[in-house]
């Protein structure tokens, strides 16, 4: 067989499929309309201070520190816990000095993902062929 | 020897290796004492770790491919002043991460976490890389043996998948956490998919030049397992982000096409009487030493990989030490011993004597063994996160403090497995320096 061909095949194929990802099967997002200028600054700042060595959203990331995608939520919305934490640092946590602005945006932020999603997921089912559903309950 | 393209690239690949070791196991120590090392903080190791190991898995397979296409392969490089402009920029790029990451200014995407604009002289320097690579093995006439094919996919998968993790950068995609999650390890999954070609088309061609038959490359099969393998590459990613909300048919096909990884499994153990006759053959080798060690790590790794590419357990392993065992296990146990014969076939063909002291042959068996040990905790670390995040009200501190004996034994483990290596590259390292005068 000519693998030459194989090969553009595949590649064609590959290309499809990355396209369909970007534009078909990523447009999922219902926490969108809390992605606001002061989140996107929030979301500048989570990376610029690499929270991610520590942390995780959706399961990615460090593990020195908890999982964040829902921790608004897991606090009861309660934001001030987290503006504690950030205002302070903890023992592990770093202190960032960071000024009453700073917090606002990366607390914006985590608003923002835990009203994207849930992670990990609360009710689910586990298929015979070994897949997981989501049970989507709770409407954040 | 003195001229030798590929050398810069050996002896910078050994130095970050130690030196990024040698973080790794600080970072380690981090995780079970707070404040331990407070020069460099945790925020600032785990990248500087990631970024050196990753970095020796670049450089010694760049460096080795370099090497073999003049002396084996009989392609006479196309330009060594490229080799020479992708060195520097490859160094210069590094000092200048290093440095970024030590005034704390980062870029904050997981694993390649130093500032985006970094990123441009690293795509210039895969473009002079994959010039040169085309340049000359485009003048081969016949067949490819496979493991050309796979360092072309290599070469042509990292820079298209580099740009794929930039893409985050547009606000079509930034924009949008799904999207910029799923897409990011997408690219990553790719990324990782990419080296390990350049990695395991260099093992292929150890075991050619090893066992002196050249009909290994060229067989049906192991093209037939390049195209699995680069199947895997572009559709197999998405175990990383099952449980980000994206269509779930991107859960369904990666899912489905990472059990075509089972076949692979099925030769292994089907082939285990041939593998054991061959390793009692080319024992003497010290290159094959690795390779065998790197043969059963894959054989290890290759059904964990296969267990948590299953949703239902993917459920409770992601987000877990499980997922760090995995990449350690196939970035030391796989990657690495796969260069390290690299390193000591290019060491033994220049050298009259056989290379092998116990001196040496104490740190493989060290290093692996005390990466067995560390792989067990990791996974013993993860089995408990995720069964107490699961099945218990623990807090996270709660969690954290019951994970606490399986990190120590991983942090003394890793410190053993720093030895083993240290005592491993010092040799690889003593010997390139030596041949080099020559
Ligand atoms: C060096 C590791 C590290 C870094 C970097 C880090 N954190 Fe933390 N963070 C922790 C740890 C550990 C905890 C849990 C508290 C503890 O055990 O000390 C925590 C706790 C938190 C909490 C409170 C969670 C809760 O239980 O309610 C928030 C919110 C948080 N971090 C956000 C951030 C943000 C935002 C950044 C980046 C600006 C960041 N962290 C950087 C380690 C880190």
């Amino acid at each position: 067989m000519n693998k030459q061909l194989i090969f553009f095949f595949l590649f064609v194929l590959f290309i499809i499929y990355s396209f369909s990802v970007y534009f078909s099967g990523t447009t999922y997002d219902k926490g969108i309309s809390h992605f606001t200028t002061e989140a996107k600054l929030g979301k500048k700042l989570f990376q610029e201070k690499n929270c991610i060595s520590c942390h995780q959203i959706y399961g990615l990331g460090g593990y020195m520190g908890p999982e964040l995608t829902n921790i608004i939520s897991y606090r009861d919305n309660d934001e001030s816990i987290a503006r504690a934490f950030l205002k302070g640092g903890t023992a592990k946590m770093p202190n960032f000095q960071l000024n009453d602005e700073e917090i606002d945006a990366l607390i914006s932020y985590l608003k923002y993902i835990d009203k994207a999603g849930n992670y990990p997921p609360k009710a689910y089912e586990i298929t015979p062929y070994g897949t997981v559903n989501e049970i989507v309950t709770d409407e954040k | 020897m003195k001229n030798n393209q590929g050398f810069p690239f050996l002896i910078a690949g050994i130095l970050a290796l130690g030196l990024g070791m040698f973080i790794g196991t600080l970072a380690a120590f981090q995780f079970i004492i707070p404040d331990f090392f407070e020069l460099l903080p945790f925020f600032k190791s785990r990248p500087l770790h990631v970024s050196l190991v990753v970095s020796w898995i670049f450089l010694c397979a760049i460096g080795g491919i370099y090497y073999y296409l003049p002396t084996y392969c009989r392609l006479p490089l196309f330009s060594s002043r490229l080799v020479k402009a992708h060195f520097i920029i490859f160094i210069a790029t590094g000092l200048a991460i290093i440095t970024s990451y030590l005034l704390g200014k980062f870029g904050g995407r997981e694993y390649w976490e130093f500032p985006p604009i970094l990123s441009i002289p690293i795509i210039i320097s895969w473009v002079l890389f994959g010039v040169n690579f085309f340049k000359t093995v485009f003048r081969k006439k016949g067949k490819w043996p496979v493991y050309l094919w796979m360092w072309a996919t290599g070469i042509v998968f990292f820079f298209i998948t580099y740009l794929e993790a930039n893409l985050w950068l547009i606000p079509f995609f930034g924009d949008n956490i799904v999207r910029e999650i799923t897409i990011q390890w997408k690219a990553y999954g790719a990324l990782v998919g990419s080296w390990n070609m350049l990695v395991y088309g260099t093992a292929i061609f150890l075991m050619e030049m090893i066992s002196k038959n050249s009909s290994l490359a060229k067989s049906n099969m192991s093209y037939f397992l390049y195209f699995l393998g680069l199947t895997n590459l572009m559709f197999g990613w998405a175990h990383h982000t099952y449980l980000v909300p994206s269509a779930p048919w991107i859960r369904y096909f990666a899912y489905g096409i990472s059990m075509t990884e089972l076949f692979i499994l099925a030769k292994i153990i089907w082939d285990w009487k041939s593998s054991l006759s061959n390793a009692l053959k080319f024992k003497h080798h010290i290159a094959y030493k690795f390779l065998l060690s790197s043969e059963i790590w894959i054989f290890l790794n290759l059904i964990l990989a296969l267990l948590i590419s299953i949703p239902a357990i993917n459920l409770f392993t992601h987000g877990t030490h499980i997922t760090v065992a995995h990449s350690m296990g196939s970035t030391i146990g796989i990657n690495s011993m796969i260069l390290l014969a690299s390193l000591f076939f290019i060491i033994q063909e220049n050298s009259e004597k056989a290379i092998g002291s116990n001196v040496l042959k104490t740190g493989i068996w060290l290093a692996n063994i005390s990466l067995l040990v560390f792989w067990i905790s990791l996974i013993g670390a993860g089995y408990l996160k995720g069964t107490l995040s699961f099945g218990s009200d623990l807090t996270f501190q709660e969690i954290m403090e019951k994970l606490s004996p399986y990190l120590i034994s991983f942090g003394i483990a890793g410190i053993c497995l720093f030895i083993g290596m240290c005592v491993i590259l010092w040799v690889a390292l003593t010997h390139l320096l030596a041949l080099r005068k020559k």
